[in-house]
């Protein structure tokens, strides 16, 4: 039993209620995708948590990474122009 | 996870983590962390991942033998989210790249420790009353302020846990006002059951400051926020009141109100006993460790079918 590898990760998302996103809500080991949405529930909402549950297997995860945080999000660092603020508009001028 | 990856000099990501502590923003799993840091997260969340699943043991043992359906089913609902915050600490140890077979491994070859508290027995229903009380007690205690921990995926699992705890505690509690509210039996047995968890609750925050080699490093990683002593006298001052709501007396002639310091005075906990708890020699170690272990070995043909098929339906 010791050889037979472990049943893979996978990571969990819940959606709390109508109108909101899936959020990652942690992880854990399942021999298959049926059994990693039964763990999830049972694990991540036993008190009525969620209405929706999405599981996917860590491994399919492909993440930025955190060395290159900085040149990675570097781009819109110097973008102020996409952000409302950045425009001047007189006080008296009305829904703006 | 897979990633691309960019190399950068040694000295320079200590600078950026420790800036990330002082800052006192959370680490995250690929960030670049010290080894020590790295070491010490592991051994203190697999150690109190640990706790969480040998703490089943303790209060299931009353599953079958409580006293009416709403007891049974409260106690069955507590002993899972038992499991659960297990679930949610081992997860969170394996962000930082330890696995999960190799943690259940350490448990059961007792090579990884979990909280001397669980060593003790439960020989009277009372004692279900007092853990919730006391015991998990002492757990919030130590816990709401671990939702604060540098390390992002504990301070995330302990939130989820510290909501959940409050149910534990104030079913506990209700537990025992229904017990002292009953007959004289009743009532001895609940005095019965705190004198025995008394200290054993004040052994749960650990050696006292003077003692405890690794707090200072812990606090300076904002891993902790009090040391044990800080939270030990915390937990004594709210304590004493819900004893007193309760008419059960604290087993501890040194226990009073200290107006100058404005924080109650206590005995020394027996620090022999929990030495040696620890190091195997409490009432229930064998028999809790025997417990997993068997209970590990059973479920391995469940563990094997499930694998295999899988296998066949992928």
């Amino acid at each position: 039993m010791s050889e037979r590898k472990s049943w893979p990760l996978y990571e969990v998302f819940v959606r709390g209620k109508r109108g909101l996103n899936h959020v990652h809500v942690g992880s854990l080991h399942a021999a298959d995708d049926e059994m990693a949405l039964h763990n999830a529930r049972d694990l991540y909402t036993r008190r009525n948590e969620g209405v929706s549950i999405w599981v996917v297997k860590a491994e399919a995860i492909t993440a930025s990474s955190p060395s290159e945080k900085d040149p990675f999000f570097a781009p819109s660092g110097d973008k102020v122009y996409r952000h409302p603020t950045f425009y001047a508009i007189p006080e008296e001028v009305p829904h703006l | 996870m897979t990633a691309t990856h960019h190399d950068v000099r040694e000295p320079d990501l200590e600078a950026v983590f420790q800036a990330t502590i002082d800052a006192d923003q959370r680490i995250e799993p690929r960030d670049w962390m010290p080894d020590d840091y790295r070491r010490t997260l592991i051994r203190q969340i697999a150690q109190h991942a640990h706790s969480e699943i040998i703490g089943m043991q303790p209060e299931g043992n009353w599953i079958t033998r409580a006293p009416s359906l709403r007891r049974k089913a409260i106690l069955l609902a507590k002993v899972q989210d038992e499991a659960g915050h297990g679930m949610y600490l081992y997860a969170a140890a394996e962000t930082l790249g330890v696995d999960r077979e190799e943690l259940t491994e350490k448990l059961i070859s007792a090579t990884q420790k979990y909280s001397s508290i669980f060593n003790y027995p439960t020989p009277s229903y009372a004692d279900v009353g007092v853990i919730g009380w006391l015991v998990d007690g002492a757990a919030i205690c130590n816990q709401v302020p671990l939702c604060r921990c540098s390390y992002g995926p504990y301070a995330r699992a302990m939130v989820r846990i510290c909501k959940e705890e409050s149910f534990h505690q104030r079913q506990g509690y209700e537990l025992l006002l229904a017990m002292v509210n009953g007959t004289p039996e009743q009532q001895a047995m609940v005095q019965e059951s705190v004198d025995r968890w008394w200290w054993p609750s004040l052994m749960m925050f650990g050696p006292a400051d003077g003692d405890s080699p690794n707090t200072q490093q812990s606090m300076a990683w904002n891993i902790k926020r009090h040391t044990n002593d800080e939270l030990r006298q915390r937990f004594v001052d709210m304590s004493v009141p819900q004893a007193e709501a309760l008419g059960v007396t604290l087993p501890d002639p040194d226990l009073r109100w200290n107006p100058e310091r404005q924080a109650h005075d206590f005995g020394e906990p027996d620090w022999s006993e929990f030495t040696a708890v620890i190091a195997g020699s409490g009432p229930a170690n064998t028999q809790r460790l025997a417990h997993r272990r068997r209970a590990h070995e059973n479920g391995a043909w469940v563990r094997e079918a499930a694998q295999a098929y899988a296998e066949k339906h992928s």
